[in-house]
């Protein structure tokens, strides 16, 4: 659950009979890099802005860098450890992007699907553009 | 102002409105579906879950033979629930390996004397890696891996009765 | 008994916007004047009966009546008092009730207190307010009755999300609901104003207070629940870019522009077609927030089950307010004639360039929210986030911050740059020092970079219009301008600070052993069981200094709660002048550690210092123009009285 949650939480208490998937958690300890830094605060950095750009799978939109989940943990101990391997951190996006598509990255890219959410803001800035334009070009 | 920009705001709702009732009209997905289909089990080996059954590998995959491929945890309550399903593939000649998620020796032991072991191996799944290596959003899901070790179906969710003869259908086709 | 009164009262309620929707139809013909009279006893009769309505909610919340179907899903009577009433809105059907509520009561105080408006304006917007409060009643008294009974009582309640029971929480969603619904106010007008075709400056002044007030509140609601979010979910972030965020934050861009077009309206007779559309949108905004959270289908967590039927009846309800005002707009906008002119160099050409940039801003926010909906009608599901408003978003509002800094030193029609020059270079040179020295020094994001060095300039620029004005003369509303611009300022800065330089360390420590964050050294002493009235935790006692100075005790929880059983963090802060220390504990590490996370966050506070600055800035701009209406208000009076006397 996440931000204004207020409204969002009482749907969800509202709904509080339909079945929760919250239902059970696992008493593993929690993975070693799940909650623990890396050494190389250049490399802790480096992970860290990666972890908040990905989505965590079991929660309602929130990042795996905010997420209590297990699951959270498990990806922030998997992304920690490839960083800490001298892996790119764009390529740890694309490795989990191969896995479970774009919806696990908030960071989208253009693409066959994304395109117009670059497309439409270039089109604002000439809307916007157009419009002050003829605004001031026809009364000055 | 153009005549015609007037319509613009009207337009552009209707057009909200249009995606929004289609919206409503369908089922919420509710699922991340694995984009894994089609490629290769990502290399694994893991130790074994339990005492009484073998420990699962990578390798184990590609013995020529399909198989279902089982994620689950003993802490996982629709995995109790789907438990009878699994026995019915077993006993209808799916071979089922699984991975045990995050999960106690002990915890799945009692789990499986609980509510039977259809599994010919378990591995343990500590990391969660093999979940994330296949695309696996949750627990419990069921995979059907063809002989070569390439995954060819996803199931989401617990398996229900009628699921039954659609993963042996799946695990039929995987053998072609 | 109590809830059969509420149920009475909400009907009748109903039954009297029906009567003010007639009677405010009618007024628009000659000849109907006794029919016209009563839109105003209507409406305020409504908004009683309406308040009403609600107060026999918080009763039986009060009281736990576990008879009522909403008391016994959604309180406990282990639940401290104060969470019994603010769970009375916690939920679905009584948010929509405080929601007609709030609605009703303020069509009640337009007909009470306005005055400004032509007569038939007047009408068509009480009747507009009715005839939009009757949707919600029927969606209300149809298809989300608060006032359900149950067959058999409920022996106990099913409780509160624990996330909920918060104290921030039981004023943050009532604030938020004045501002949403109070924008219905706007919109009233707007479609009022559409009807009469009396789109004059007097209209702006007399829709102006309304869209002030609901603004006020939704800056201080937005700015709760950042702070909520922040201090209650345990892991230091204050903005998600969430769609449930996005739903408030796009209703309070479009009031923001309707504020500042309302005042180019107001002074200068421009912009009337695109400050009506304002009106509109700004509502429109409101409702369509309240659609994607109620209906479900923007929320992607499983546990949300969506109700189709409700989400219909909400979409039906927007497609007839909303497309039926643009519709109007659509026929009736062109025939409103464009009003004055200006030139490039003036307070409203500056005006003009922040509301685009503001329209702009809507755009994308409405943009990255929506569209994930789109792609997922095509089976593609994808994840719109943080790396993708921040940048796409400063390219509008980096140039709105410049603009924003420069237009109130501007005039007004008519201006030259030339008079505005030293001042401009001040802010310039204050900006451009900021941001060398801040490369210099360190290496930080380019947003953040951006963001602190044009805080720096636009604090300076902001108190730039009391230049060579003399401050005891100075009307209240400008006063209000600089404090709100420069509460951006401070706000921005705090932004800016947080992102680049917050500092983090998770760390599993031993009872005995201790952790640093930043310039703060954090001795983990103890972990010790407590329990309140309905939940149990554990509570690490952390000692916490600053910079070797004096320790002191912080005591962060994790909480267990059993109704519904859930498990919370309680995060421990510690404010500085100069920052936050935010730490959480968590689980223990398995091997007798406990899992600590700590920020240290330089100036975080500011974040939310700036937003109340900015509704401070508002109340006083709202006390200014209140006070001048009443001055007109009474000289106008008097002079009626010294003509009567004459004659």
């Amino acid at each position: 659950m996440k931000f204004w949650p207020f409204i969002a939480a009482l749907v969800a208490i509202y709904l509080a009979a339909a079945p929760s998937t919250v239902a059970a958690q696992d008493s593993l300890p929690p993975a070693p890099y799940a909650y623990n830094q890396l050494d190389d605060p250049q490399q802790e950095a480096a992970a860290q802005a990666l972890m908040e750009t990905l989505r965590c799978l079991k929660c309602q939109s929130q990042s795996i860098a905010d997420s209590d989940a297990p699951m959270a943990g498990d990806m922030r101990h998997q992304v920690r450890t490839r960083i800490a391997m001298g892996e790119d951190p764009e390529d740890i996006r694309a490795w989990l992007i191969e896995r479970y598509g774009d919806y696990v990255s908030y960071a989208p890219t253009v693409s066959e699907t994304t395109w117009p959410l670059f497309a439409i803001p270039l089109l604002l800035i000439l809307v916007a553009a157009i419009v002050l334009w003829r605004r001031f070009r026809r009364r000055a | 102002m153009k005549r015609w920009t007037l319509w613009v705001p009207l337009a552009l709702f209707v057009s909200f409105c249009a995606l929004a009732a289609y919206q409503l009209t369908r089922p919420k997905t509710e699922f991340v579906a694995s984009t894994m289909i089609g490629k290769p089990l990502p290399e694994f080996a893991l130790r074994a879950a339990v005492a009484d059954r073998p420990a699962l590998s990578s390798a184990d995959f590609r013995d020529g033979k399909p198989r279902l491929f089982n994620i689950f945890a003993s802490w996982c309550i629709p995995c109790a629930a789907e438990a009878p399903q699994l026995e019915a593939l077993r006993r209808r000649g799916a071979d089922i390996v699984s991975v045990a998620i995050r999960d106690h020796p002990e915890d799945v032991a009692y789990f499986l004397a609980r509510y039977g072991n259809p599994y010919s191996k378990i591995g343990a799944d500590d990391l969660s890696e093999v979940q994330l290596g296949i695309g696996s959003s949750g627990v419990p899901e069921t995979f059907v891996i063809d002989g070569k070790g390439v995954i060819r179906y996803q199931h989401i969710g617990d398996i229900r009765a009628s699921d039954v003869p659609v993963l042996l259908e799946k695990l039929e086709e995987a053998r072609r | 008994m109590i809830a059969e009164l509420g149920l009475a009262a909400l009907w009748l309620a109903a039954a009297l916007a029906a009567l003010q929707l007639v009677a405010g139809a009618f007024a628009q013909r000659d000849g109907a004047a006794e029919l016209a009279a009563l839109a105003r006893p209507a409406a305020i009769i409504q908004g009683l009966l309406a308040a009403f309505s609600f107060l026999m909610l918080l009763i039986l919340f009060a009281r736990t009546d576990l008879s009522v179907k909403l008391v016994a899903m959604n309180s406990h009577s282990a639940k401290p008092m104060i969470f019994k009433l603010s769970g009375a809105f916690g939920n679905h059907e009584g948010s929509m009730l405080l929601w007609i509520t709030v609605m009703a009561l303020a069509g009640a105080l337009i007909a009470a207190v306005e005055r400004r408006l032509p007569e038939r304006t007047m009408m068509a917007t009480l009747g507009a307010q009715a005839f939009v409060g009757l949707g919600f009643y029927a969606f209300l008294l149809f298809s989300s009755n608060p006032f359900e009974r149950l067959p058999e009582p409920a022996l106990e309640g099913m409780g509160l999300n624990p996330l909920l029971q918060d104290i921030g929480l039981v004023f943050h969603p009532p604030t938020l609901y004045v501002g949403y619904v109070g924008l219905s106010v706007a919109f009233s007008f707007a479609v009022g104003a559409l009807l009469t075709r009396q789109v004059t400056p007097d209209f702006a002044r007399a829709m102006r207070p309304w869209v002030l007030g609901a603004w006020i509140f939704l800056t201080l609601g937005i700015t709760a629940g950042s702070y909520w979010a922040y201090y209650e979910l345990g892991w230091g972030g204050w903005w998600f870019w969430d769609p449930v965020e996005n739903a408030s934050l796009m209703p309070w861009l479009a009031a923001t522009a309707l504020l500042h077009s309302a005042s180019v309206l107001a002074a200068r007779d421009a912009l009337r077609a695109w400050t009506i559309m304002l009106g509109v949108v700004a509502f429109s905004m409101s409702m369509v927030g309240t659609f994607l959270v109620r209906s479900g289908i923007l929320t992607s967590v499983h546990a949300f089950a969506v109700d189709p039927e409700r989400g219909t009846f909400i979409l039906i309800l927007l497609s007839i307010y909303i497309g039926g005002a643009l519709l109007l707009f659509g026929l009736r906008a062109g025939t409103v004639a464009e009003g004055e002119r200006f030139s490039v160099t003036s307070r409203e050409a500056a005006l003009v360039f922040n509301n685009v940039m503001l329209s702009a801003i809507l755009g994308i926010v409405l943009l990255g929210t929506l569209y994930p909906l789109v792609t997922e009608a095509f089976d593609v599901r994808v994840s719109v986030g943080p790396p993708y408003f921040n940048p796409v978003g400063a390219i509008f509002v980096v140039p709105m911050l410049i603009v924003m800094a420069v237009g109130p030193l501007l005039r007004w029609r008519q201006d030259s740059v030339a008079r505005i020059r030293l001042p401009m270079v001040i802010a310039a040179t204050a900006t451009l020092a900021v941001l060398f020295l801040v490369m210099l020094t360190s290496d930080i994001g380019i947003l953040p970079l951006l963001g602190l060095s044009l805080s720096f300039g636009l604090a300076i620029a902001s108190f730039m219009p009391l230049r060579g004005r003399k401050l005891r003369m100075l009307p209240l509303a400008t006063w209000g301008m600089v404090m709100a611009h420069f509460g951006i300022a401070v706000s921005l800065f705090g932004m800016a600070c947080e992102s680049a330089f917050s500092e983090e360390t998770l760390a599993a420590v031993e009872i005995g052993d201790s952790a640093e964050v930043g310039p703060w050294s954090v001795a983990l002493s103890e972990v010790r069981p407590t329990a309140g009235p309905n939940w149990t935790a554990l509570e690490g006692r952390l000692m916490v200094s600053y910079d070797g100075g004096k320790p002191r005790e912080i005591d962060p929880q994790s909480r267990n709660f059993w109704a519904p059983p859930q498990e919370t963090t309680e995060s421990a802060l510690v404010t500085r002048w100069n920052g936050q220390l935010y730490a959480v504990i968590g689980r223990e590490a398995g091997d007798g550690r406990w899992q600590l996370r700590l920020w240290w966050k330089p100036f975080v506070t500011l974040i939310w210092y700036g937003g109340v600055l900015i509704a401070l800035g508002g109340v006083l701009a709202l006390i200014g123009r209140l006070l001048n209406d009443l001055k007109r208000r009474s000289v106008k009076s008097r002079g009626a009285a010294r003509r009567e006397a004459q004659a």
